[in-house]
């Protein structure tokens, strides 16, 4: 008979939003902007990550009267973030019927040791990660897609492309490994011996695997698409641009467009600037350190 | 033999692999020119707004109006891909569709991720063996003009259906090990090529 919230129900609903763009907007109007613009998704946030940076303190859940709103307005997916470990934030994002929720390192942990169980819960779940043990991790608790972390709100891609690069890596070297080795690449890595398994066998991640962080071009985002990401977030980079409408609809195209350097180019030619962006070794808060 | 995947967005590796299966060769067609060397074209699951401004963009809507439209074509829509054959969303009456099927679709007929399930469904055209079907924020066929045929229904509403060349499924079989939806389209597939030469 019929049932809900199967895995097949969680990774399939995932794997429509490749070769997409899900855009980080803080309000209805946005919202609407990155629709037209060809968002697959949007996330709802109460500032976008480079403004949290910006404003210090405790960053929590979005305002639900706004999630409701944007909910509301859009025909797209919503999603939203609950912080690391706060299981009462996901259930109300999920009581309110939010279509996926990110448990994310850009909010402020709320548990210093342990993740959400995200199997217990009807709504999938996306984590971020940093290398292929982090996402085996968080699959492992029930996540059914995965992202780099990169360091957010920074619009510097340099941190993203290092996370998925180091993905990459990992799962190239065990697709050569022999069984005797899997045991200890489980040790170290503190993922699980079947998930383990099952990249070896499958040459990828078992879920659907995004590009985030530090996206602030069409190039970047072409990048990351080079670089074999199903598809890409971007935050602060489109709503921190100086037109949101047309740097969202160009980072859309490029997606598409990846592998088509003349027609990336074209899209590329009559840009508003992109947003400002932050050195690395500035920043006094490194986000991606967040998750255990 | 090739088959077209569109490529503007969505579930493209999936239908690839289940092809791949079938030992059937596949192409992923972005742009009108792509369109010259497939013999049939299934358009994806994904999200049809973004699909439908980049096809727009990509200038596809009328060299498809013409291989599907006048030359009939084959083609196979799932849940988003059904949604831009049709004639129109019924819930949301601004968006554009392309009316290669003479049916009205309703978006998010069944709710929001929450509500999306699988379930077992019968396709008569494909044997006495349940289809196992999965929904994921799937729309639903409400108007069903009258050269339209009724291939499966799931509670009484309308979910997969036939017109001429132009075959249409609320659900996504390429997210299930079955391949039987596949194979009855290349079957229409490899009969539109034979008429062809």
């Amino acid at each position: 008979m019929e049932s809900k919230s199967t895995w097949t129900v969680k990774t399939g609903f995932a794997d429509m939003f490749k070769n997409g763009v899900i855009m980080d907007v803080t309000d209805a109007q946005q919202a609407k902007i990155a629709q037209d613009a060809g968002a697959v998704a949007v996330m709802a946030l109460d500032m976008v990550p480079a403004d949290i940076r910006k404003a210090g303190g405790v960053a929590r859940m979005a305002s639900i009267k706004v999630i409701k709103e944007i909910m509301d307005v859009v025909s797209i997916p919503v999603m939203a973030k609950c912080r690391i470990g706060h299981i009462a934030e996901a259930r109300i994002l999920e009581s309110v019927g939010i279509d996926f929720i990110d448990e994310s390192e850009v909010l402020t942990p709320a548990d210093d040791r342990f993740h959400v169980n995200k199997h217990e819960f009807k709504v999938p779940f996306v984590c971020g990660c940093r290398n292929l043990g982090e996402a085996l991790r968080r699959i492992a608790e029930g996540a059914a897609m995965i992202r780099t972390k990169g360091e957010a709100g920074t619009g510097n891609v340099v941190e993203a492309v290092k996370h998925a690069r180091q993905v990459w890596e990992e799962v190239r070297k065990l697709k050569n490994m022999p069984e005797e080795e899997l045991v200890t690449v489980s040790k170290e890595t503190g993922a699980p011996l079947d998930l383990i398994r099952t990249v070896k066998e499958l040459g990828r991640l078992p879920v659907v695997n995004f590009a985030a962080g530090g996206v602030a071009t069409p190039a970047d985002a072409a990048l990351m698409m080079i670089l074999g990401m199903d598809g890409v977030f971007v935050g602060s980079g489109i709503f921190k641009s100086e037109n949101p409408a047309k740097m969202a609809s160009a980072i859309v195209q490029a997606v598409l467009h990846w592998n088509d350097f003349d027609m990336l180019a074209k899209i590329s030619e009559d840009l508003p600037p992109a947003m400002k962006g932050i050195e690395i070794s500035e920043l006094e808060v490194h986000l991606q350190e967040r998750g255990w | 033999m090739i088959i077209g995947i569109l490529s503007m967005q969505g579930a493209i590796e999936e239908h690839e692999a289940a092809f791949r299966k079938l030992d059937l060769t596949t192409l992923r067609v972005k742009k009108p020119v792509d369109l010259q060397s497939v013999d049939g074209l299934v358009f994806p699951g994904g999200e049809s707004t973004t699909m439908i401004r980049l096809m727009a963009l990509s200038g596809l809507f009328e060299p498809l109006a013409e291989l599907i439209g006048r030359k009939k074509m084959p083609v196979y829509g799932t849940c988003a891909g059904m949604i831009l054959l049709s004639k129109g969303v019924t819930n949301y009456s601004e968006q554009r569709c392309l009316g290669l099927i003479d049916i009205w679709v309703e978006r998010n007929a069944f709710g929001r991720q929450i509500d999306s399930f699988e379930a077992p469904i019968m396709i008569d055209d494909l044997g006495k063996e349940a289809f196992p079907a999965v929904f994921i924020r799937a729309p639903l066929i409400r108007h069903i003009g009258p050269e339209v045929r009724l291939m499966a229904t799931y509670r009484q509403e309308a979910i997969m259906a036939r017109q001429d060349n132009v075959l249409v499924s609320a659900f996504h079989p390429e997210l299930t090990g079955d391949l039987r939806i596949h194979m009855y389209f290349s079957q229409m597939v490899s009969g539109w090529r034979h008429s062809q030469s």
